[in-house]
């Protein structure tokens, strides 16, 4: 319930005026509601129902559609997320370089599976295809508002040491 | 004197920046001011990342070292850029020298070498000189004739002739057409296009204006990944400096003849690197593919004459008309020519990536360029072709590498990924992975993928649970074959090819799960036990390790694992230091 009343709080605070120039640039260009959707993914983090209802009154484009193409790519979320996104590589080096112990060290660290987000809102888990760093595998990203960084040669231990680190760092800034 | 420090994904990944900023304090500190510090793409050898070049005054290079993390950096500085000599111990090893020297490169020819964010590097190496000769001197018939002369074929995966396509899209009636570029790279375990783009975009680019020129194209387009955000970056930088340059924009080199490109950047589906996804995700709908014909070089975007290629494809293209077609296909054999960029991963001693002429037989890529398998394990597999591909088995590894030799095996050269395993590698558990990455990245269009594989799935899944039924093969079997036949586009018709040739050429393995409850990788955790041998000390640390207590003992005498509580993390067997833990 929680969780439900925050994320209905957040929609209500999202500024769609940031969305504008997006807009103004693609919203008669045909062929744009991928490049629309990233963009606003980027400004709010995710893509609300309340965003995808403004897009959808912006370009003409029918809300089904919209949902049709954010559901159909793995990039786009409908969900809020963390401060921090860790993005596990799932890819088939990863696989056999041991990626789901590793995967599992981080859940089982986190309390949290592929797609959700911690409570205190600092980490968001979410598996991806490849990230393309094969010969460090098992690697992951991890991507925040300062950029993203990438960690290879994992184990489950390094894994948890990384995350320690950007708790302790998170709990500092917040003091 | 010039720093040049290697800066692609995986070199950043291996602390790259941190060495970087450690040179950066140090030559300050000791007042050095007459050095400067550069970047590079990936050379390759990922494992000896990161990786600093050390060149003299006039440009040759003195050092290459490896593996260079901050704390090498002062003695470098102290006795090779202050000192005026090597550093021999960080330095490259012969062998890994002649690795990369060995090599025949084509496609990766400036990666690693030249500062991808500055466009006269790529100049100073005889960058845009072939699209200067292809736009000035030649028609675009002699473009393609000199394509078809190289015998290029397709470097994403079918390995379609190159020159036919291109000719295809020219033949087509209209004055609107586009050059589109797959960067999508969709088959997880293959980096080699990530690598360009990061290393060097300026020559996709320049294949591009090239393929541009030749089909009369309007407009390029650059489909590349989003999980790429660096090669996105490094391509913005490419586009606006070869705008500025002209190479790009109005009347290129003085021709009538204008073009530009831009980048697209994709969403996240393995579907879109089929063309008619790719083409509907390009025009912001969801990636389902279409029949063909009508193909994308008669009606592809905005129906519209449309050629695509992939990166390594495009790469290539200067290289062939510059040096011309016939030197290129004096690499390789008949039918598949030129060379080719293979991606090493998995339990491979020197992962990365390798442009070796096609032909060469797979033992000598995995044992002499890929130095062997990890822990000197022995080699069971090669998984070519990602999830649309298959496994080799070791006994095959004479194999030349050609579209054709790898095809007779039941696997694809697809876009080069080569994944290696051991005997640890569990091969069902490999099939199992391969399909539920297909099942998730299925459109849902054609019943066969989108159920079938759901099917095949759920089969796998019980199999490599213990669960798996007498004619659970059969019925896999049964379904590979008809996925194959029932499904439209290439996603589907490939995606049972991990479960048809693990099943032709590791069935004992299948056979030993359904019907021995035993998983001979000892990969599979429900088949599996963890036991304590009488080589145990007793030094308790399994048990402080063990995350649910099933160990028991007490010290200075042998633990003993509580099969009922055990959750088989493998975390005892791992922090052992007598190797006391075996896995039954």
């Amino acid at each position: 319930m929680n969780t439900e009343k925050k994320i209905i709080e957040n929609e209500s605070q999202q500024d769609f005026t940031l969305l504008a120039p997006t807009l103004e640039k693609y919203a008669t260009v045909p062929g744009s509601l991928i490049t629309i959707l990233q963009q606003a993914q980027d400004i709010y983090g995710y893509l609300s129902q309340e965003a995808i209802l403004y897009i959808s009154e912006m370009t003409g484009i029918l809300p089904a559609q919209i949902y049709g193409v954010a559901t159909f790519y793995a990039q786009f979320r409908l969900k809020p997320i963390g401060k921090y996104l860790i993005m596990m590589c799932k890819g088939t080096a990863c696989h056999v370089n041991g990626a789901d112990r590793v995967e599992e060290a981080v859940a089982e660290y986190l309390g949290i599976q592929d797609g959700e987000t911690t409570e205190d809102g600092i980490f968001t888990l979410n598996n991806v295809a490849c990230l393309g760093c094969c010969s460090l595998a098992p690697v992951m990203m991890i991507k925040s508002a300062d950029g993203e960084e990438t960690y290879g040669n994992l184990t489950t231990e390094s894994v948890v040491k990384i995350l320690d680190e950007i708790k302790a760092r998170t709990s500092q800034e917040v003091q | 004197m010039k720093i040049v420090i290697g800066q692609g994904s995986c070199g950043i990944a291996s602390g790259a920046k941190k060495t970087e900023l450690e040179f950066r304090r140090v030559l300050e500190e000791r007042n050095v001011t007459d050095v400067s510090i550069d970047k590079t793409g990936c050379i390759g050898t990922c494992y000896l990342e990161p990786i600093v070049d050390v060149y003299n005054g006039e440009g040759i290079l003195e050092a290459r070292y490896v593996n260079v993390q901050p704390e090498f950096v002062a003695d470098i500085v102290e006795e090779h850029i202050i000192g005026g000599k090597v550093k021999e111990e960080y330095r490259i090893s012969d062998e890994d020298a002649a690795i990369l020297a060995e090599q025949n490169r084509i496609v990766l020819r400036n990666c690693g070498l030249i500062n991808p964010e500055r466009i006269d590097e790529y100049i100073n190496v005889h960058g845009y000189e072939a699209a200067r000769k292809a736009l000035t001197e030649m028609t675009p018939e002699e473009v393609i004739e000199e394509i078809k002369i190289s015998g290029l074929r397709g470097r994403g995966g079918a390995g379609f002739p190159t020159w036919f396509k291109w000719n295809a899209a020219r033949q087509s009636e209209g004055t609107v057409k586009y050059i589109v570029c797959n960067a999508d790279e969709g088959d997880p375990g293959a980096f080699m296009d990530r690598s360009v783009l990061e290393g060097d975009p300026n020559s996709l680019l320049e294949g591009m204006i090239i393929g541009g020129y030749a089909m009369g194209a309007c407009e390029g387009i650059i489909y590349v990944r989003a999980e790429y955000p660096l090669a996105i970056a490094r391509l913005e930088i490419a586009l606006s400096q070869a705008r500025e340059r002209g190479f790009l924009g109005r009347n290129i080199f003085g021709t009538d003849w204008d073009f530009d490109i831009r980048i697209k950047a994709g969403a996240g589906a393995f579907v879109c690197g089929e063309e008619t996804a790719l083409i509907a995700s390009l025009e912001g709908q969801r990636g389902m593919p279409r029949l063909k014909p009508p193909f994308p070089a008669q009606k592809g975007y905005w129906q519209k004459p449309t050629n695509i290629n992939n990166v390594e494809t495009y790469a290539n293209v200067a290289w062939i008309i510059l040096n011309g077609g016939a030197a290129f296909a004096s690499y390789g054999t008949e039918k598949s020519k030129g060379t080719k960029v293979f991606a090493l991963a998995g339990k491979i001693k020197k992962g990365g990536l390798v442009e070796v002429p096609m032909g060469i037989p797979l033992k000598d890529v995995i044992f002499e360029t890929g130095g062997g398998i990890k822990k000197d394990k022995s080699c069971k597999a090669v998984q070519m072709g990602g999830p649309s591909g298959g496994c080799i088995p070791a006994e095959l590894f004479d194999t030349p590498v050609t579209y054709e030799d790898i095809n007779k095996t039941g696997a694809i050269v697809g876009s080069g990924g080569m994944i290696v395993m051991d005997e640890n590698t569990c091969m069902v558990d490999m099939a199992r992975y391969f399909l539920d990455f297909t099942r998730k990245e299925s459109c849902g269009k054609c019943n066969y993928c989108r159920i079938g594989t759901k099917r095949m799935l759920e089969i796998l899944e019980r199999i490599t649970e213990g669960n798996g039924r007498d004619g659970d093969i059969e019925l896999l079997e049964e379904l590979a074959l008809k996925v194959r036949e029932g499904a439209m586009c290439g996603l589907g018709q490939t995606a049972p090819n991990p479960v048809l040739t693990t099943l032709r050429y590791f069935r004992n393995e299948y056979e030993d799960h359904i019907y021995n409850h035993k998983c001979t990788a000892k990969s599979c955790k429900a088949l599996i036990s963890f036991e304590i041998t009488d080589k145990c000390k007793g030094c308790t640390l399994c048990a402080r390790q063990c995350p649910v207590n099933a160990i028991k003992g007490s010290v200075k005498e042998q633990h003993k694992i509580d099969a009922d509580i055990c959750i088989k993390c493998g975390k005892c067997a791992e922090s052992c230091k007598f190797s006391a833990i075996e896995v039954k």
